[in-house]
């Protein structure tokens, strides 16, 4: 419960320390110094796409592969929420499964939006998240098996429309 | 701002054995990216949650890293295969070194 307040004090007090620290420069070096121990830092700080990619999964060019599926919108009214689903048609034993899915927004400023890691207890390599896009782009789902094998997504492109009503 | 944490699981309560069931889950966090900035022109300081954890009886499920492109309070579906009754844990990490779990048992027959 002690927690919790010191939670909420530090969420409402983040602007004001914003305010206060003034240099832009200063605060990212902050935000890292408190990452979560294990958390791909450099695959996801990577501006580009190939970047994003090669810190990730070691390539930039991966076969399409009728077994992934990924559902996105075709006309999302909200980039900051487009509700994502990754389905893959894969066995899921002790021996052979997906081991990763790694989802990424071609131009978004950091591609690699996340990096889901199953287990063959799953059952099923799915999972339904929420991302945020910066402008109408492509998205785009990479799975890997236990065995390294990587099998892509076709990409599928969102369109974002920003001020408008749906249209 | 909405009120932090407030970690939500939600799962079937019971299954049969080897069913795949659906985990749903919901949390509260800004999910700020560092790079826009507030009515002032200050930058906001990126605060996202960066690891998910999920264990079934302490054993580890699954995990999922998570980088600024998730959406604020995010939202997590995903599957487990119900092998044997027991509790599901999942455990949010923030950047700035908060943490939030919550849990979801099941009866499985």
């Amino acid at each position: 419960m002690e927690k919790m307040k010191r939670r909420k004090f530090l969420g409402i007090s983040a602007a004001g320390v914003a305010a206060v620290a003034g240099s832009g420069v200063l605060m990212p070096a902050i935000a890292n110094a408190a990452n979560v121990a294990g958390w791909p830092a450099a695959a996801f700080d990577a501006k580009a796409l190939d970047a994003a990619m090669k810190d990730s999964i070691d390539t930039t060019s991966v076969k399409v592969s009728p077994k992934v599926h990924l559902t996105a919108p075709t006309i999302a009214e909200n980039g900051a929420a487009v509700p994502v689903t990754v389905d893959v048609d894969h066995p899921m034993t002790a021996d052979d499964y997906i081991e990763s899915v790694y989802l990424y927004v071609d131009h978004n400023p950091t591609p690699l939006a996340s990096a889901f890691h199953f287990s063959a207890n799953n059952g099923q390599a799915y999972f339904q998240a929420r991302i945020k896009m910066a402008k109408t782009d492509m998205v785009r789902a990479v799975a890997k098996t236990n065995k390294g094998v990587l099998m892509a997504s076709k990409p599928q492109e969102v369109k974002v429309t920003i001020g408008g009503c749906g249209g | 701002m909405a009120a932090m944490g407030n970690p939500m699981v939600r799962m079937a309560s019971h299954a049969k054995k080897g069913q795949i069931v659906e985990v749903r889950s919901l949390i509260m966090n800004p999910m700020t990216t560092g790079l826009s900035k507030n009515k002032a022109g200050k930058l906001i300081p990126a605060h996202f949650i960066q690891t998910v954890t999920v264990t079934f009886n302490n054993k580890p499920l699954c995990n999922v890293d998570w980088s600024t492109a998730i959406s604020a309070n995010p939202y997590l579906a995903f599957k487990m295969r119900a092998e044997e009754s027991g509790t599901l844990e999942m455990t949010w990490k923030d950047n700035t070194n908060g943490v939030w779990s919550s849990k979801a048992s099941i009866t499985v027959a």
